[in-house]
């Protein structure tokens, strides 16, 4: 029955369709779906973002209105009456999507499951089958979090309007099943990321290749199996935070309604305690990408390995140790806010390791700026610019002025969100000509990555202003006083998303008509792991016969 | 083995289980959330059934394809290795879901709300059990049922003795319903309900948490027996077995915190 797997010769495909796309059990092709998903999910997640925007334009509301949502302004008031509910869904919406359904299924289920066994010279995933579990399981929940924006919710609309974090009492008292399906698909994004987490840690612990010893393995292998035991360890806390959300709303219960002895800050404190470590389960895969990257482009090995390697595993640790940082407005006791305060200031001491050494790494290299190096000193940039407002709002005395502001959406968007977007792209560019034996072409690559660059720049850093000024997230409409910045941003936001546009067309033009690139390594001798001495694209199956040390190991003295 | 394969890893033909265990899940699911909506299908449960059935039907399915594989020897040791790990991780993430439980429950003993409970805890209102009745022979009978375990692992791995290692489990998986009947009699004699209180809420999540893990427990060390009697299981290869009696230790020691912190400290 195994042996049936066995077969043919390189390049010599004899699976359907169905049976090589619906019942994989190969990493290489479950991350190709991983990431084609991810984009559909992405796609879905940023429209919304833009008719968010479109919204935020101008001060009153023009577009979502109670009378229908419009594609056309209207400035008559009398024809249009604010539609908060609309707007609240489409912030959750995003929020869910990008969180459980965009990020991580590219970085981590996309590149991790292709690269990763790859990298350490793997034939495939430890357990393939379960592999393409977690890839069903992730379509199945990004279906039922879709659904959950047009299915019954409150305020006698569609889609529930509570923000990605869930709160109670608002999430609780939300009417409809839309809540109860964005529960339900994050079970479903849960249980699919926990069974990935097990599958990467023991594939990185069990097969590694001969002689490839912890302190040799690649960076990017590294930072999936950080985020693994991040993944293993915070999901299911979650998972319970929502089972008693779902209880509390459908049976009763009072874990969260103090009428029955709850408390809905304790909410606050798990789903945090899930949610500090998800920031990270999303950056941590960027890292690994970023770091070859630019070691590859640099024409240098990357600067100072182990304490890289080091820094991964101490901002896995600390990011179990912070949650509270996000909810110093809760009334917690000044005690528990000086330690937060501290372990968050903590932190800047991996990441600035990190971020010196991707310098140290550029510095006195032969620096080639392809299209993925771009997008990884993009990424440098935008995570430096978001890790410094961290430290301002790791204050808690600070953060009471900027709870809840723009600052805090500037904030999370630069160092979390399009960071990793670069990081993202960084990996499509770079990796492309590995999966699919074609070439992008370089100024399209080039002009995506300026457009992408300013445009993001150009949204998210007069919100900076906004947030200081004092506009609060999560509305849909603001006074006069903050609309120049705002119209700024929403133009950033339009360019960003034309950007997005030029990436899909160029991608597709590529996979279509785009150069022959069949050499093992299109880059730099410094791209020297083992996926760039496969063919490209690799066979169905690779390391049938296991890599020799000599193949990888770049510095055997060590 | 085939002829280009040079490695132990364990490489796996295309299978259709995983699609349909995710659907199955899907099905199950939004199901589970038209049976609780009561304007939707009346509080039926038929789509969350029909998604369970076929949820049950992949698992057996699937989990029937491994252990033919362990037989026919695709089971390397590496491959061994690996499934140790995996089972090994599965039961920390596991942890880490009463973790969220644990986490409610202290929250609430520590520091109990003023309205309702009181400031007070257990809340004045509510009339707990004691837990040197019934709650400590269920402890005694559950770890009893450990140990039982524990023998049939020793006399298969020391001494390749499958008559007890059969004793063993069946006592293991008695011991185990028996535990499971005095929880379910325990429940129904409650003083306090599931809904309207916090002690009820955390009892009951908890504890019922943990029921179901000693059913699905008891009926992975029931299949262990039944593999056992088709002639399964060498002192060298009984990963399945293995697994099994891990995640009843698992349980067992869960139920020690449930007993120490909810029904002897909390109460």
């Amino acid at each position: 029955m195994a042996d049936a797997a066995i077969h043919g010769h390189e390049h010599e495909d004899e699976r359907g369709f169905f049976t090589r796309w619906f019942m994989s059990t190969n990493h290489k092709d479950i991350g190709i779906l991983y990431l084609i998903t991810a984009a559909i999910a992405g796609f879905i997640s940023v429209a919304f973002t833009v008719y968010m925007r479109m919204e935020l334009m101008d001060p009153g509301v023009q577009y979502m209105c109670l009378e229908g949502a419009r594609l056309f302004p209207t400035y008559d008031t009398a024809q249009c009456t604010p539609n908060g509910h609309l707007w609240n869904v489409l912030i959750t919406g995003h929020g869910i999507l990008m969180m459980f359904f965009v990020v991580i299924p590219a970085l981590f289920g996309g590149f991790g499951n292709y690269f990763m066994p790859l990298q350490i010279g793997a034939p495939d995933m430890a357990f393939p089958r379960m592999n393409n579990l977690s890839y069903w399981m992730y379509v199945a929940g990004t279906t039922m979090a879709v659904m959950s924006v047009w299915s019954p919710g409150g305020n006698g609309q569609l889609g529930s309007g509570v923000g990605w974090v869930l709160y109670p009492p608002l999430s609780t008292n939300e009417q409809g099943w839309s809540m109860d399906l964005a529960i339900f698909a994050v079970h479903l994004s849960g249980a699919s990321s926990i069974l990935g987490a097990i599958n990467m840690i023991t594939t990185f612990l069990n097969m590694r290749a001969p002689g490839m010893t912890l302190h040799k393995v690649p960076l990017f292998a590294w930072s999936i199996f950080v985020t693994s035991w991040l993944i293993l360890l915070s999901l299911p806390v979650l998972a319970g935070a929502i089972t008693m959300l779902l209880t509390d709303r459908n049976f009763g219960t009072t874990f969260f309604d103090p009428a029955g002895g709850g408390d809905p800050v304790l909410y606050q404190h798990i789903l945090w305690f899930f949610g500090h470590p998800e920031v990270y389960i999303v950056i941590l895969p960027g890292f690994g990408i970023v770091s070859h990257v630019i070691a590859t482009f640099s024409r240098k090995p990357i600067f100072g390995y182990l304490p890289m390697v080091y820094a991964l595993v101490a901002i896995g640790v600390l990011g179990f140790v912070v949650w509270a940082h996000h909810m110093y407005t809760v009334g917690m006791s000044l005690t528990q806010q000086s330690y937060f305060m501290l372990a968050t200031m903590v932190i800047a001491v991996p990441t600035g390791v990190k971020i010196f050494s991707w310098i140290a790494t550029m510095w006195g290299g032969s620096i080639d700026f392809k299209t993925p190096m771009l997008f990884a000193t993009g990424f440098v940039f935008m995570f430096t610019v978001g890790g410094v407002t961290g430290i301002v709002l790791s204050q808690a005395g600070i953060d009471r002025a900027y709870h809840d502001t723009y600052y805090v959406v500037a904030h999370f968007h630069y160092v979390m969100a399009i960071a990793a977007a670069f990081a993202i792209f960084a990996g499509c560019y770079f990796y492309f000509p590995k999966m699919t034996g074609r070439m992008y072409n370089e100024t399209l690559g080039k002009v995506h990555f300026w457009m992408f660059f300013v445009a993001t720049n150009v949204t998210f850093f007069p919100q900076h202003f906004l947030g200081r000024q004092g506009m609060p997230r999560r509305y849909i409409d603001y006074p006069e006083a903050f609309a120049y910045w705002n119209w700024w941003s929403s133009i950033g936001a339009f360019v960003s998303f034309a950007s997005f546009l030029l990436f899909f067309g160029l991608i597709i033009y590529a996979l279509r008509k785009g150069e022959e690139s069949k050499v093992a390594n299109p880059w730099t001798p410094y791209a020297d792991t083992l996926e760039w001495t496969l063919p490209s694209p690799p066979p169905e199956h690779t390391f049938e016969i296991l890599p020799k040390q000599e193949e990888w190991d770049k510095a055997p003295g060590h | 083995m085939a002829h280009e394969k040079n490695h132990d890893y364990h490489i796996l033909p295309p299978s259709l289980w995983p699609f349909l265990g995710a659907l199955g899940g899907f099905i199950m699911l939004f199901g589970a959330v038209l049976w609780m909506s009561p304007n939707v299908s009346n509080n039926q449960p038929f789509v969350f059934l029909i998604g369970l059935a076929l949820v049950l039907y992949v698992m057996y399915g699937w989990w029937a394809e491994t252990v033919v594989e362990n037989r026919v020897g695709d089971h390397t040791p590496v491959v061994l290795i690996g499934l140790r790990y995996g089972f090994i991780l599965f039961i920390m993430s596991e942890v880490m879901f009463f973790a969220a439980w644990f986490w409610s429950f202290f929250k609430h003993a520590l520091y109990p709300m003023d309205t309702f409970s009181e400031g007070q805890w257990p809340p004045p209102s509510i009339e707990v059990f004691d837990p040197w009745h019934l709650p400590l022979i269920n402890t005694l009978i559950l770890l009893c049922s450990g140990c039982a375990a524990t023998w049939a692992h020793h006399a298969l791995v020391h001494e390749n003795n499958r008559k007890d290692m059969a004793n063993g489990l069946i006592l293991a998986v008695v011991l185990g319903v028996i535990f499971t009947f005095f929880q379910a009699y325990e429940y129904t004699h409650a003083a306090f309900g599931f809904g309207g209180n916090i002690y009820g809420a955390n009892f009951f999540m908890a504890t019922g948490f943990h029921g179901f893990h000693v059913i699905v427990g008891t009926i992975f060390l029931f299949i262990c027996y039944l593999r056992l009697r088709q002639g399964h299981f060498s002192p060298t290869n009984h990963m399945g077995f293995e697994a099994a009696a891990w995640y009843w230790h698992f349980v067992d020691v869960v139920w020690l915190f449930l007993f120490g912190a909810i029904y002897i400290w909390g109460s």
